[in-house]
């Protein structure tokens, strides 16, 4: 079917795809777009909101910026990208004003902060800007999903620790309640967020020791 | 004017951008390495916060708002642009980091230098961004008041980044774990850094 020269999950292009995941992640490597990761991640239903809202709008600008590649003159480029993730983050904010609306709420600013996230700048600077569409769709979506998967562990050990549910729905029984279990209240506070994001750098860099900083 | 001085200490200490909404924090992780340039990183984002509020205020107020255009004509009552405010916002913010840019390069090319890729990035530091949407969301009376809640707010990630540099300094010397080393060990002193922050909300104003 396809006429391209390569095929359109080689190795390569795999790669672009699961590396974010792990060795080049977003959060805890490029440390990028750490804003808003923390911020919604009280609860992991808005948390994941955001993540499929941040992926939307990376694989689109990505995709939209490498095809405009040619045309756009270097100095103009950061107005370029903005105006097109800014067009796409407005999009996103609409429809999730209109059919998540409550989700929204929760969400308040940090929809319109998509924006400045910085991974979606980064990679539109560092990698739409010199490759091919399907390779930037690639990309975005990797990234992405790099950025989801710690929005969605913060989120999960804050609600599970934090109100003792998952996605609102009573996890820990009430006999833990009744024998004497209390819910952590600090991890309902913002800053406790960082410091789970200490934690999983702490976890995976003891695991790679190839990413450790001097 | 206790009003304004009401909420210019809750901009700085209750709703710090960096300890209680966590705006910025790419460039104030990247940056604070060193007092130095963190004190000039600071002191941009408190200029540009303290005209970007204010001028996306105006704009708020006399285009983007429902009904906001009848002082044009009183048949544009039904207009909403509201849409349109993050493409305002962002196009006032890339504007004013653009000047700024200039300005540092003029007055203090070493400073510039130092700031390298960070200066640009301001645009794109979502406490800026932040500033102009929480103006919104909380529908200041006047321009007095988006005025100091913009300054307040860039005050406050001053003093985090500042702050945070002094800790790093320091802590060179000390002996973290090897995989804490660096990222992790900034993110969990910014974490215990927040909750004594925390405490400045028990204050009434």
């Amino acid at each position: 079917m396809s006429t391209e020269k390569e095929p359109l999950l080689s190795p390569k292009n795999l790669k672009l795809l699961t590396e974010p995941l792990g060795k080049s992640n977003p959060i805890t490597v490029q440390v990028l777009g750490i804003c808003s990761a923390l911020a919604v991640t009280v609860k992991l239903k808005p948390s994941i909101v955001l993540a499929i809202s941040v992926m939307v709008v990376m694989a689109v600008s990505n995709v939209v910026i490498s095809l405009l590649r040619k045309s756009i003159p270097p100095r103009i480029r950061i107005i370029v990208q903005l105006v097109v993730i800014a067009t796409m983050v407005i999009l996103v904010d609409q429809v999730l004003k209109a059919y998540a609306y409550d989700v929204s709420k929760q969400l308040s600013v940090f929809v319109g902060l998509i924006i400045t996230n910085c991974i979606i700048m980064g990679r539109l600077e560092a990698f739409a800007l010199a490759n091919k569409p399907w390779a930037s769709l690639l990309d975005g979506l990797g990234n992405a999903a790099g950025y989801a998967v710690i929005l969605i562990i913060v989120a999960f050990f804050r609600e599970l620790l934090g109100s003792g549910t998952l996605l609102d729905i009573q996890v820990i029984p009430q006999a833990f309640y009744n024998a004497g279990y209390v819910n952590n209240g600090m991890m309902i506070l913002p800053p406790m967020a960082l410091v789970v994001v200490g934690v999983i750098i702490w976890v995976q860099r003891s695991r790679r020791k190839d990413l450790i900083e001097d | 004017m206790e009003n304004l001085v009401n909420i210019f200490v809750k901009s700085i200490f209750i709703d710090n951008m960096i300890f209680a909404y966590f705006l910025g924090m790419c460039s104030y992780l990247a940056v604070s390495k060193t007092v130095k340039t963190s004190t000039g990183l600071g002191i941009a984002v408190i200029f540009v916060l303290g005209f970007t509020v204010p001028i996306n205020f105006l704009l708020e107020k006399f285009i983007l708002k429902a009904g906001a255009l009848t002082w044009i004509n009183p048949t544009l009552a039904d207009v909403d642009l509201s849409f349109l405010t993050f493409i305002m916002f962002i196009a006032v913010i890339a504007s004013m980091v653009q000047l700024v840019e200039m300005v540092i390069e003029k007055f203090a090319p070493t400073l510039y230098t130092s700031l390298g890729i960070f200066l640009p990035l301001i645009a794109v530091n979502c406490a800026i961004l932040g500033g102009s949407l929480f103006m919104q969301e909380r529908e200041y009376a006047n321009i007095a008041e988006a005025t100091v809640f913009g300054l307040g707010s860039g005050v406050g990630w001053f003093l985090a980044i500042v702050g945070i540099a002094a800790i790093r300094e320091k802590i060179q010397y000390s002996n973290v774990p090897a995989p804490l080393r660096g990222l992790g060990i900034t993110f969990i002193i910014t974490g215990l850094m927040g909750i004594a922050f925390m405490s400045f909300m028990g204050i009434k104003l």
